[in-house]
């Protein structure tokens, strides 16, 4: 069975801005997927309208064959979210939040109670459960939205940016614990700004951007399209310019700091040979780390060129047809959405 | 598990954390209708209210000792409702309800629930202060009981939809200081409409709030200016007036969902 399952979802915005255009995507269970897209690319609207926290202007969206529209109790007791941004009382505790939110999904207290004390320990919370939660630190917050978001025992976990702002410690601990949660049966879709995250956790991965899914994926397959890769080399002595070597493209960061980017079926040897030829002495070599950031640029770059293709063309008028239903239904801009 | 329960666990939940939100900030909710009613009895039913005589058969005091009981219950039900609600979209919690399996009925019970759970308990608290300063008998337990619950609920309503269009905070006090005082301080808190003019006692009759005082002064001394049905009549009407434009707002997500 499929953990969602979303066809021609629309969503335009008092004013007739269409942040979706018919998007139709699919997230296989068990997954760990990434959704991912520049700001303002729908993403969060995504991720408002699984949820319930935006309304949809047109489409379908199943969560584990419940439709949120017309079984929206099933639908949402399949869904845990981590919302981008920070969304609970300041002035309750972290186990009354974790708690209540626990009870607003029909867990009893009793249950709540003991699953408080397991999720909060896991994530170093529990010595801070009866603190005001405005006296918890950025990473705190964020760790206790995720425990927030477990307690009812989703089966869909949704994380929007859930590493935002969080230190390297603590993004890895948070990164460890979620991939057990994953282990463990649960689908997570993740949206991350930190692509070398979704690069290392994500199986699968789908870009979106200007209210369009522009690839979705396989991680390994989206990669394998990558067939340029980026060397870092650090230089025993400085140079005054950058080597001239056939194919290989060769950029001087600084005197000692070389970067090279070599097609993926250029034989290593050879570059190194070549380097060696030209005097240059390598103390050491790392990957450039960020081979998804650099194929999401791309992506997002022949996007923008593709603008009159077909893809943009049905997707522009499924946008024309449902702002058309819009304004039809009797929104007019700047009024409250439905 | 099956819905009921799961819907009866949520609501509790609700109740809960409305109960607990006003408690633990009880220097702010619950103490000072406490101190502003002591002064209402020093002033009005004390010093001026000796000079005032009797009003209706009963001293100034016993008068108005029902009016501010339930000015206080108005006040508290609304305001527990509009701050916590619109509280709630502020700080964008409000979004833990909505990502969760609750229907959106509940969702207003449980709010309206808390306003009442406010009101009712400034309602016990006022009360105690008045006894300190009079003697009140109860005519009808059931009369002081229902108007009581019912103007405590239909003024937790009219608190919901206030803060569903709240957008600022100015929002939420603009109704009570506009609307609700001069509605209630013309309701008779203090006198009988029996003393104004014909003119102003027929105005006075278009305010909803003159029938529910009338009612829990009935209640309580036995006493009202208006029929007590017709008192029950209006204060349904605006129960079932008000709940069917709470829901409707819920269900559109005004102000809740974009």
């Amino acid at each position: 069975m499929n953990a969602l399952e979303i066809h021609g979802l629309t969503k335009v915005y008092p004013g007739g801005v269409a942040a979706l255009k018919g998007i139709d995507l699919t997230v296989r269970e068990g997954e760990f997927f990434a959704l991912l897209g520049p700001n303002g690319a729908g993403k969060s609207t995504t991720i408002g309208i699984i949820t319930s926290l935006t309304s949809k202007t047109a489409g379908s969206v199943q969560v584990f064959g419940d439709d949120i529209d017309r079984n929206f109790e099933a639908a949402k007791r399949h869904i845990g979210l981590v919302p981008q941004e920070i969304n609970f009382s300041q002035f309750e505790t972290p186990l009354d939040i974790v708690v209540n939110q626990a009870g607003f999904y029909g867990v009893p207290r009793r249950i709540a109670l003991d699953r408080a004390e397991e999720y909060l320990t896991r994530l170093s919370l529990w010595d801070k459960r009866n603190s005001p939660a405005r006296a918890l630190s950025g990473g705190m917050k964020r760790r206790l939205m995720i425990a927030r978001a477990l307690l009812h025992e989703p089966r869909l976990l949704i994380l929007d940016e859930p590493t935002a702002g969080v230190d390297i410690e603590l993004r890895r601990s948070t990164w460890e614990f979620i991939t057990d949660v994953n282990k463990a049966g649960r689908t997570i879709i993740l949206t991350t700004h930190y692509l070398e995250e979704a690069e290392s956790l994500c199986r699968d991965v789908a870009i979106i951007d200007k209210g369009q899914i522009i690839a979705n994926t396989s991680m390994r397959a989206l990669l394998e399209q990558l067939n340029i890769e980026s060397f870092i080399l650090d230089l025993a002595r400085p140079l005054s310019a950058a080597p001239n070597i056939p194919y290989v493209e060769c950029q001087l960061n600084d005197p000692l700091c070389l970067e090279i980017r070599v097609d993926k079926s250029q034989n290593l040897n050879d570059v190194f040979d070549s380097l060696t030829g030209q005097g240059v002495e390598i103390m050491s070599l790392r990957n450039k780390s960020n081979r998804l950031e650099e194929l999401f640029l791309r992506i997002l770059k022949e996007g923008a060129q593709a603008g009159g293709s077909a893809t943009a063309k049905a997707a522009a008028e499924a946008t024309a047809k449902a702002s058309a239903q819009y304004a039809r239904a009797g929104h007019g801009s700047g009024e409250a959405s439905p | 598990m099956n819905r009921l329960l799961r819907n009866r666990v949520a609501f509790e939940t609700l109740l809960r954390k409305e109960i607990r939100r006003f408690t633990r900030i009880w220097v702010q909710t619950l103490l000072p209708p406490a101190v502003t009613m002591t002064l209402y009895f020093v002033i009005f039913g004390n010093l001026i209210g000796s000079r005032v005589g009797e009003m209706g058969g009963y001293s100034y005091m016993q008068y108005i000792a029902p009016g501010i009981i339930m000015m206080s219950v108005i006040n508290n039900a609304y305001a527990n409702v509009v701050s916590s609600f619109f509280g709630a979209k502020f700080q964008h919690h409000i979004e833990e309800l909505l990502v969760a399996p609750i229907p959106n009925v509940l969702i207003l019970a449980g709010y309206v629930a808390g306003g009442m759970a406010r009101g009712l308990l400034v309602g016990i608290i006022v009360t105690g202060v008045a006894l300190f300063f009079t003697r009140l008998s109860v005519a009808s337990v059931w009369v002081t009981l229902s108007t009581v619950i019912l103007t405590s609920t239909l003024f937790s309503l009219g608190g919901f939809i206030n803060a569903v269009f709240a957008k600022k905070f100015d929002d939420i006090s603009i109704v009570p200081t506009f609307i609700l005082t001069p509605l209630t301080y013309l309701g008779g808190v203090f006198y009988s409409i029996d003393l104004l003019p014909k003119f102003w006692q027929t105005v006075s009759l278009a305010n909803p709030v003159l029938y529910m005082v009338n009612a829990f002064r009935f209640g309580i001394l036995g006493e009202s200016d208006v029929p007590i049905g017709l008192s029950y009549l209006v204060i349904c009407g605006f129960i079932v007036l008000l709940t069917a434009i709470s829901l409707t707002l819920l269900n559109r997500g005004t102000g809740i969902r974009s």
